[in-house]
């Protein structure tokens, strides 16, 4: 009776901590600035009009990142643009389809497929634009693509965009170009000549912060020749489900960010140097939407010293994450590359097909086998550990193998006929004095984790990489050293630190 | 008593290293293998203490066929000893000493006091050179603590291939010395590998003379002393004395 008692008091504990416990929400975003003011503009609007607590995900690798993390569940939605959804994760080739026949396509494929929702869109598209400038496209009063016909004009093209089929090829055909001379150059190089005359005409991104910067004016794709990339929160429909409120919330960003807007958001994080949460803050405000979050002083991003003192904490935090990723993947690689190293050294074929398997997968670029993780462990811990293993097994498995082979051959005779079994000459002999070797293999394998581990914020795996991939997609250049230092210290720390226990495991009698 | 029965080794690559050896070894004496390298001598060694199986033929170790005893327990019966002394680098002197009473479970206060008593009897001072690692021992020395090592837990039998080849001449002959005096006064049943004549006959009671894998002649120091000169052994006193 007692038991039963406390049984039902239990479970009224549970159901009144799972009623009392907010829901949870994680916002992802893609690593370049547009992506994470706005997945900053969705967090604080759901932090601020709805019960649920969010996480925040920002600066995953790219397209394929966030749609496998929100897929997997391990965030809930971040923003997305139709044409990508169309063309890179439904790999449609539909071409000409108007912007409301872009969205439909997508949200309908979403939903059935993907059981993912497209919230209403933003209001603003990023695709490609051609830009002049605004004095000059005054002066001749052009406004849209087809204005351009009228005068023969000096087109300085991206190579990019003179090459893909839905750039300059395309175009032309759309449209009668008056093309006096068109050239490739690289996009700064042609905003320059667009500011000292030598080019009227370029492309360029529409939400670029640089159309500010330079005085730009985009043309209107009048024929509608370029497809649709409009922005929207892209979400898992259970979240619909979880927390009730979200949907409405976002409702109200439903067409309220405008291509200017965006450039302008864009502007004051890459130039102004605003960070993207006092950015989204400022402009929730401007909306009446008041935000919750209260972005911490007047969002000016500080000199390195003094961000690096302000993020003292936060560093050491993320240094203990760092090294809890490093240590984990190089006890795993130890765990199975000694082992697996002892037994190879034993067997000339294994040694063969094992130190081939762990160089191939070492010459693979660290952000791709971070990115194979994805869709076998999602994002997170999990595969950035079980990449840096893969890393780190190589400088095991190979010290090992070469300690143990390059022992005297007589000392093993000895032994044996000494009497020692095979265990024993493995315990007795060929351990200690393959130690050192095996220690300089743990200590290469170490400090190459520790570099290979920044990478791992890309797949939201955290450590010393987040404020590196975070200061990079903003060009904030302090944040990058604030990740980056702190990374080659505690590199350099566990170089010698290991150097010293490298030392201890030489055995006395073969120390020079 | 050791016994070598019409023992044969051809390695798999066709290589016949030894045909057909019949040797015997009396209980408390010492046969000495004499011949050049490659003539078989090591092989033989190693075919008595199982480091090596005969492709054909019989070991016999006081009367049983070797390949009945456990390899393991036949080897910790062995005394071993190799050129250059082969002591474990990472092991200190007396370390080196104890190895075969540790794999035998010794404690650790039995196997101090007994590579104590081997030192002294080896002719090295334990307090100096008990704590001292072998890159810290002469040759002579590191050589010493490699007969140590083999009589440690004393064996019936011991094994010496080239035990003392690798040292200058004074170093040798006062280790041979050594040796004599040590075999009248333990009475070891000794197979000792050698390419020195000088050595055979100092030390062995019978000599086995190897080439090319055969036993071209066998007999007492005595009588290989007065074999003629075109015999196998003539012909390596020859040598020996023409040099």
């Amino acid at each position: 009776m007692r038991r039963e008692l406390a049984l039902a008091l239990c479970a009224i504990a549970v159901a009144a901590a799972a009623a009392a416990a907010p829901p949870r929400v994680v916002v992802g975003s893609k690593a370049f600035t547009e992506n994470t003011i706005l997945a900053e503009i969705i967090a604080q609007t759901i932090e601020s009009q709805t019960a649920a607590t969010v996480e925040r995900r920002p600066n995953l690798a790219g397209t394929h990142v966030c749609f496998e993390a929100l897929r997997n569940g391990e965030i809930d939605i971040y923003p997305e643009y139709t044409g990508t959804g169309l063309r890179n994760i439904l790999a449609s080739q539909a071409s000409g389809l108007s912007r409301g026949a872009t969205y439909a396509t997508v949200a309908r494929a979403f939903a059935e497929r993907y059981a993912m929702e497209w919230l209403a869109p933003f209001g603003f598209d990023n695709s490609y634009v051609l830009l002049m400038r605004s004095s000059v496209a005054e002066r001749l009063s052009v406004r849209t693509i087809s204005d351009l016909s009228q005068y023969p004009l000096h087109f300085g093209m991206s190579h990019e965009f003179l090459r893909r089929p839905d750039g300059m090829p395309g175009l032309r055909a759309a449209y009668p170009l008056n093309e006096r001379e068109t050239s490739g150059l690289s996009h700064d190089l042609a905003y320059q000549g667009l500011q000292q005359g030598s080019i009227d005409v370029t492309d360029g991104y529409s939400t670029d912060a640089k159309i500010l910067t330079y005085e730009l004016v985009a043309l209107e794709d009048d024929r509608g020749f370029f497809p649709a990339y409009e922005a929207a929160p892209l979400m898992r429909r259970d979240l619909g489900e979880r927390v009730p409120g979200v949907e409405a919330a976002l409702r109200l960003l439903a067409g309220r960010i405008d291509a200017d807007a965006m450039r302008r958001l864009n502007h004051a994080v890459e130039v102004e140097r605003t960070t993207p949460a006092a950015t989204a803050t400022l402009f929730l405000q401007s909306l009446g939407i008041e935000s919750a979050a209260g972005a911490s002083g007047d969002g000016q991003r500080t000199g390195f010293l003094r961000l690096l003192y302000q993020r003292r904490w936060k560093t050491l935090d993320l240094a203990r994450r760092h090294l809890l990723l490093t240590g984990g993947a190089v006890v795993l690689a130890c765990l199975l590359g000694i082992p697996l190293g002892i037994a190879a050294s034993r067997n000339p074929r294994l040694a063969r097909a094992a130190l081939g398997l762990a160089g191939v997968l070492q010459t693979v670029p660290s952000i791709a086998l971070l990115a194979f993780m994805l869709p076998l462990f999602g994002i997170g811990v999990t595969p950035a550990l079980v990449a840096l293993f893969l890393y780190a097994l190589l400088p095991v498995l190979r010290n090992t193998i070469v300690g143990i082979q390059s022992i005297e051959e007589r000392l093993i005779d000895v032994g044996r006929g000494l009497g020692m079994r095979d265990s024993q000459i493995l315990r007795q002999i060929e351990l200690p004095l393959a130690a050192p070797v095996v220690m300089a293999g743990i200590r290469t394998a170490t400090v190459i984790s520790v570099g290979t581990a920044t990478l791992a914020a890309f797949i939201g795996a955290g450590g010393l990489g987040d404020p590196i991939v975070t200061g990079l997609s903003t060009t904030d250049y302090a944040l990058v050293l604030c990740g980056a230092l702190p990374a080659a210290a505690l590199a350099i720390a566990l170089d010698y630190a290991l150097g010293l226990v490298e030392r201890w495991t030489t055995p006395k009698g073969i120390r020079s | 008593m050791i016994q070598l029965i019409s023992a044969s080794k051809t390695y798999p690559g066709g290589h016949r290293a030894l045909v057909e050896v019949d040797l015997l070894v009396e209980t408390g004496t010492t046969l000495a293998l004499l011949g050049t390298s490659g003539c078989g001598k090591t092989t033989t060694l190693r075919l008595i203490n199982r480091l090596i199986e005969p492709t054909s033929g019989e070991i016999r170790v006081d009367g049983r066929d070797v390949r009945e005893v456990d390899p393991i327990e036949l080897r910790r019966g062995i005394g071993y000893v190799v050129q250059e002394a082969g002591l474990f680098p990472h092991m200190t002197a007396a370390e080196n000493a104890e190895t075969v009473p540790k794999l035998l479970g010794w404690s650790a206060e039995q196997r101090r006091q007994r590579s104590a008593e081997l030192f002294a009897l080896v002719g090295l001072d334990f307090p100096v050179h008990g704590d001292r690692y072998p890159s810290q021992l002469s040759g002579g020395q590191r050589q010493r603590v490699g007969l140590a090592r083999a009589l440690a837990a004393d064996p019936p039998i011991v094994l010496m291939d080239e035990p003392f080849g690798a040292l200058d001449a004074i170093t040798r002959r006062q280790l041979q010395a050594q040796f004599q005096e040590l075999k009248a006064r333990l009475g070891k049943t000794v197979v000792l590998v050698t390419h020195d004549v000088d050595e055979a006959f100092r030390l062995a009671d019978r000599i086995a003379v190897l080439a090319d894998g055969r036993v071209t002649q066998v007999g007492s120091v005595a009588e290989l002393g007065e074999a003629p000169p075109d015999s196998p052994i003539g012909a390596l006193l020859g040598d020996r004395r023409a040099s």
